[in-house]
C-alpha cells in the first residue's frame, strides 16, 4: 500500500529540481538579460574585456533562458501589414510590353499598327490594340509564344501567361498559376528584406511572421512607435535604371506613350521624361557600397547578378552617349550619361550626396527594394512605461492572489493543505521553467492566465483531499483512503482538465498576439498543475506517511 | 479545526425547484439576448476598427477641453474616458481616447493619429502617449469571425469529447450550460456596457472551459454512482452526486475567485475588463453546472446500467475491415 518506487521518486524530483533550475534566471531578470547580452555580444565578434566581465556575472553553468516579455509587458510597435501583390503583376506586365512590342513588330503586314493602351497595367493587364482586328488570331500566337512555364512545384506544366482577344486589343495577364508562385516569392521576398531592414539597426528579438496568405506581422520590442518601424522598414524603396527620353520643365508635361515624368531628387525644378519599363531593377542588384567617386564625392558603388550584368551590358552598349536615369521611389537620384560599354555588371551612382546619404543608400540597396508597397493594416504602440507599470501591477496581484490561496488551502486541509501549497509553488515555477524554456512569450493576460492557474490548480488537490475524507469516512484505514482517493479521483481530474485543455488549445490556434499568450500560460498550467497534484502531493503524503505511520489522519 | 464552506454530509434536494432554476436561467439568457440585441455590445477597436490613445498627464484631465480639441479634426464618433487605478501615482492622470474608424479607410493611416496627438499637446502640454492603437476596419471584420469561430469550436470540439467519455445526454447537459453562461456574460457586457475586445474572447473561452471542468466533476460522480447504485431513481442519484462533490465545488471556486479578485483590484486597469468576465464566469459556471447541466441531464434521462457493454462500446473501431 501506498508505494511508490524509488526511480518514480527520483523521476519526480529530477522533473521539479530541473523545472525549477529553468526558472530561476527570471527570478534576476535583469541581471542574467545583460549577462546574456555582452554573451551574444562575444560571439558576434565584440570581445572586450567589458563584455567578458558582464558575461561572467551570471554563471556559465546555470540555465540563462528567460521568459520574453510580450509587447504590452516591455513596450514596442506592432504592425500587420498586407503586401499589395498586385503591385508585382502591374510591374511584370510593364516590363513584358517591350518584348510584346518587339514580337510584333515583324508582323505589321497582317496585324497593322501596335498601340499599348498603358492605363490597363493597373489592373495588371497588359492591352495592346492593333489597328487591323481581322490579324488577331495571328497575333495571339506570336504573344503567347512568348509565354514560359511556370517555375513552381504546384503550378508544374503550366505556362506563366494568359493571352486572349478583347475586340481590337490584345489582353494579356499572368496565369492562375503564375500568380500564385509570384505571391508566394513576393511575400517570401517581402518578409526577408524586412528582416534585413530591421536587422540592420540591431533591435532585440523582433518577430517578422507571415500570417495569411499576403500578410505579414511585425512586432519590434523597444522601439519607440509604429511610426518609426514604418519608417524603418520604408514603405516603398524601389531602385530602377530607366532610358531617358527628355527633359520637362514640370510635373504636368506631355510625357508620351509608355514614358513618365519624374522630378529631380536635387536639382529644384528639373524633371525628366523616363521610359516606362526599366532596363534593370534594384532586385537584381547583389551588393552596394559606400564609396568615393574620382572627385572625392561621396558615392555608392554597386554590383549587379549575371542576369542584371547582361542586361546592363546590353543597354549601356547599344546606347553609349545617351542618358540613363537612376530612380529611387519615384525621385531621380542622377542621370549620367553613359560613357562607354559596362560589362562587368558593376557601376557607381554619384549624385550630391554627403557621406551619411551615400552609406544610408547603400544600405537600402543592399537590403533590397520591397518587391510590392505595404498598405498597414493594424498598429500598436505601447510605450515602455505602461509595460512597466502592467509588470508591477501583476507582480503584486499574483503574489496577492498566491497568498490568499495559500493561507486559504492551508485553513481548509490542514497538513494536507500545506503540502498542496508547496506542489502550487512548484506548479508557478515550473509554467516559467517551461515558459523560459521553449522561450515563450509572456503578455499581461498571460499573466492572467498564471493567475487563474494559481486559482484553479488547487482543483487537482481538492478533488483528492475530498475524495480521501470521503473514504476516510468508510473506515478502511488511512493508507488505504489516501489510495483510493487518488484512484478514485483520477477519472475526474483528467476529464476536468482535457476539456479545459481543449479549450486553451483552440484559443492558442485561433487567437493571436496577447490572447495567444494567455493560451499558452492557462495550457502549461494545466500540464503543470496536473504533474505537480498527481504526482508531487501524492510524493510529500507518501513520505511524510512512511516516516510516521499515522494510526487516523484529518484531512 | 479546518475551515468547512460546507458542512458535511449535505443533502440538499437541488431539483425540488428544478423547473423554476430553469425558468429563470431561461428568462436570464432572453433578457441578455435582448439587451444584445437592442443596445448592442461596446465593440473595442479590435471589432470595429478605429484608435484608441492612452494618454498619461501630471494634470487633472478635463474631458471637455480634450473633447473641443479633437473635436476640430472631425474624425466623428470620438470616446474619452478617465481611467482609475489604485496602482496610479498621485499626479498620474489617465485618460482613454478612442477614435472611431476613418470612412474609406482600410487601413491604418498615421495622419489621425498625428492630427490626434498634435491637438492633445495643446490642451495638456506634458501629455503623454503611453499606448497607441490603431486596427484598420478590415482586420476588425476579419477578428470578428475568427473569435466567433473560436467560441463555436470550442463548445464543438468539447461536445463531442464528453460525448466520447460519458453520454449524449451528459454532452447535451454540459453544452446547454456552456451556451447559457456564454449568453449571460455576453448579456452583461452589453448591459454595463463594458468594453468588448479581443481579451473578452478569451476570458470566454476560459469560462467555457471553467465551466466545463465544474459540470465535468459532477457528471463524473453521476456516472459513478449510477453503477454503484442501481435501483435509485436518477434524481437521487443527481442529488446525491451533487451533494457529495459540492464541497469540492465550493473550494475550487472560493479559491479561484480569491485569485481573481486580487486581479481584479490590483491588476491594473488595462486587463480589468477581462478579469471581470471571468469572475461572472466563474461564478455562472458554478451556478449552471448543477442547476442548468443536472437539471437538464434530469430530463433527458440517461441509460443506466454501465456494467453490461453496450453493442457499441469497445468495439467502435473493431470491425472496420472485418
Amino acid at each position: 500500500m501506498l508505494q511508490i518506487d524509488l526511480w518514480k521518486r527520483i523521476v519526480i524530483w529530477g522533473t521539479v529540481v530541473i523545472g525549477l533550475a529553468l526558472a530561476l534566471p527570471n527570478a534576476f531578470y535583469t541581471k542574467v538579460e545583460t549577462a546574456n547580452d555582452a554573451a551574444a555580444a562575444i560571439e558576434l565578434g565584440v570581445d572586450t574585456t567589458e563584455n567578458r566581465e558582464i558575461a561572467g556575472t551570471w554563471p556559465s553553468f546555470l540555465p540563462s533562458g528567460l521568459v520574453n516579455l510580450g509587447l504590452d509587458l516591455r513596450g514596442g510597435a506592432h504592425l500587420l501589414a498586407e503586401v499589395k501583390v498586385n503591385d508585382v503583376y502591374e510591374a511584370r506586365m510593364t516590363a513584358l510590353w517591350p518584348d510584346v512590342r518587339d514580337a510584333l513588330r515583324g508582323e505589321r503586314a497582317t496585324i497593322g499598327t501596335i498601340r499599348w493602351n498603358s492605363e490597363a497595367v493597373k489592373n495588371g493587364e497588359l492591352r495592346v490594340q492593333i489597328s487591323k482586328p481581322e490579324g488577331m488570331a495571328q497575333a495571339l500566337t506570336i504573344v503567347r509564344g512568348l509565354a514560359r512555364p511556370v517555375v513552381s512545384l504546384t503550378g508544374a506544366g503550366a505556362t506563366d501567361l494568359q493571352v486572349s482577344g478583347d475586340g481590337n486589343e490584345i489582353v494579356v495577364t499572368l496565369s492562375e498559376a503564375e500568380q500564385q508562385a509570384t505571391d508566394e516569392r513576393t511575400l517570401r521576398q517581402s518578409l526577408e528584406i524586412i528582416r534585413r531592414r530591421i536587422d540592420e539597426v540591431g533591435t532585440r528579438e523582433p518577430t517578422i511572421q507571415r500570417q495569411g496568405v499576403d500578410r505579414i506581422l511585425i512586432q519590434v520590442p523597444g522601439i519607440g512607435s509604429a511610426q518609426e518601424l514604418k519608417d524603418l522598414i520604408g514603405t516603398t524603396a524601389q531602385l530602377t535604371f530607366q532610358p531617358v527620353v527628355g527633359r520637362a520643365g514640370s510635373a504636368d508635361g506631355q510625357a508620351g506613350v509608355g514614358n513618365e515624368i519624374l522630378p529631380s531628387v536635387d536639382e529644384e525644378g528639373v524633371f525628366y521624361i523616363l521610359e516606362k519599363t526599366a532596363v534593370v531593377t534594384g532586385e537584381e542588384l547583389t551588393n552596394a557600397q559606400p564609396t568615393f567617386d574620382q572627385g572625392g564625392r561621396p558615392a555608392v558603388n554597386f554590383t549587379f547578378n549575371p542576369t542584371g550584368a547582361r542586361k546592363f551590358g546590353n543597354y549601356t552598349a547599344e546606347n553609349i552617349g545617351s542618358p540613363f536615369a537612376i530612380v529611387l521611389d519615384g525621385e531621380v537620384i542622377s542621370a549620367p550619361v553613359i560613357q562607354s560599354h559596362i560589362p562587368g555588371g558593376s557601376g557607381i551612382i554619384t549624385g550630391r550626396f554627403s557621406v551619411e546619404e551615400s552609406t544610408n543608400l547603400a544600405v537600402l540597396l543592399r537590403a533590397g527594394a520591397l518587391p510590392a508597397q505595404l498598405e498597414f493594416l493594424e498598429e500598436r504602440t505601447i510605450g515602455p512605461e505602461l509595460g512597466q507599470d502592467s509588470i508591477d501591477a501583476g507582480k503584486i496581484a499574483t503574489s496577492v492572489a498566491f497568498a490568499a490561496v495559500l493561507i486559504f488551502m492551508a485553513l481548509s486541509y490542514g497538513r494536507f493543505g500545506i503540502y498542496a501549497n508547496i506542489a502550487l509553488t512548484i506548479n508557478v515555477g515550473l509554467i516559467f521553467g517551461v515558459l523560459s524554456l521553449i522561450g515563450a512569450t509572456l503578455t499581461l493576460p498571460g499573466i492572467a492566465g498564471i493567475v487563474l492557474t494559481v486559482g484553479m490548480a488547487v482543483d487537482a488537490n481538492v478533488l483528492v483531499f475530498e475524495r480521501i475524507r470521503e473514504e476516510l469516512k468508510t473506515a478502511k484505514g488511512p493508507a488505504r483512503a489516501i489510495e483510493l482517493g487518488y484512484e478514485k479521483a483520477l477519472s475526474a481530474i483528467i476529464d476536468a482538465n482535457i476539456t479545459t485543455f481543449i479549450t486553451a488549445v483552440i484559443l492558442y490556434v485561433m487567437g493571436s498576439g496577447p490572447v495567444r499568450g494567455f493560451a499558452i500560460t492557462l495550457g502549461l498550467g494545466i500540464l503543470t498543475s496536473v504533474f505537480t497534484a498527481i504526482f508531487v502531493t501524492r510524493l510529500l503524503i507518501v513520505m511524510w506517511f512512511e516516516k510516521r505511520r499515522p494510526k487516523k489522519i484529518e484531512v | 479545526m479546518r475551515l468547512r464552506l460546507v458542512p458535511e454530509n449535505t443533502s440538499w434536494d437541488f431539483f425540488a425547484r428544478s423547473t423554476v432554476w430553469l425558468g429563470i436561467s431561461g428568462l436570464m439568457m432572453v433578457a441578455a439576448m435582448v439587451s444584445f440585441f437592442w443596445q448592442g455590445l461596446n465593440y473595442g477597436i479590435d471589432f470595429r476598427g478605429g484608435t484608441t490613445i492612452r494618454t498619461e498627464s501630471s494634470q487633472a484631465i478635463d474631458v471637455a477641453a480634450y473633447r473641443a480639441a479633437l473635436a476640430e479634426l472631425n474624425f466623428g464618433d470620438v470616446v474619452i474616458s478617465e481611467v482609475f487605478d489604485v496602482n496610479f501615482a498621485e499626479d498620474q492622470h489617465v485618460a482613454m481616447v478612442r477614435i472611431q474608424a476613418q470612412d474609406g479607410q482600410e487601413s491604418v493611416k498615421g495622419d489621425v493619429i498625428d492630427g490626434a496627438r498634435t491637438a492633445l499637446k495643446t490642451v495638456a502640454p506634458d501629455i503623454r502617449f503611453v499606448s497607441v492603437e490603431s486596427v484598420g476596419p478590415k482586420v476588425s471584420g476579419e477578428l470578428i469571425k475568427t473569435a466567433a469561430t473560436a467560441v463555436a469550436l470550442a463548445i464543438a470540439a468539447v461536445l463531442f469529447y464528453i460525448w466520447l467519455r460519458f453520454e449524449w445526454q451528459f454532452a447535451l447537459g454540459a453544452v446547454a450550460a456552456l451556451v447559457h453562461d456564454v449568453v449571460l456574460t455576453i448579456g452583461v457586457f452589453s448591459e454595463l456596457q463594458i468594453r468588448f475586445d479581443l481579451a473578452i474572447i478569451a476570458a470566454l473561452l476560459t469560462i467555457v472551459g471553467y465551466s466545463l471542468n465544474d459540470t465535468v466533476v459532477v457528471f463524473d460522480r453521476v456516472r459513478e454512482n449510477l453503477i454503484k447504485f442501481k435501483s435509485k431513481d436518477l434524481k437521487e442519484v443527481l442529488n446525491l452526486s451533487i451533494n457529495e462533490t459540492l464541497s469540492r465545488t465550493f473550494m475550487t471556486s472560493v479559491t479561484t475567485l480569491l485569485a481573481l479578485i486580487s486581479l481584479y483590484v490590483l491588476g491594473g486597469d488595462v486587463i480589468r475588463g477581462f478579469v471581470f468576465a471571468m469572475i461572472w464566469g466563474v461564478i455562472v459556471g458554478t451556478y449552471s453546472s448543477i442547476f442548468v447541466a443536472s437539471a437538464i441531464l434530469l430530463r433527458l434521462g440517461v441509460k443506466r446500467d454501465w456494467s453490461k457493454p453496450t453493442d457499441t462500446t469497445g468495439n467502435q473501431f473493431g470491425d472496420v475491415d472485418a
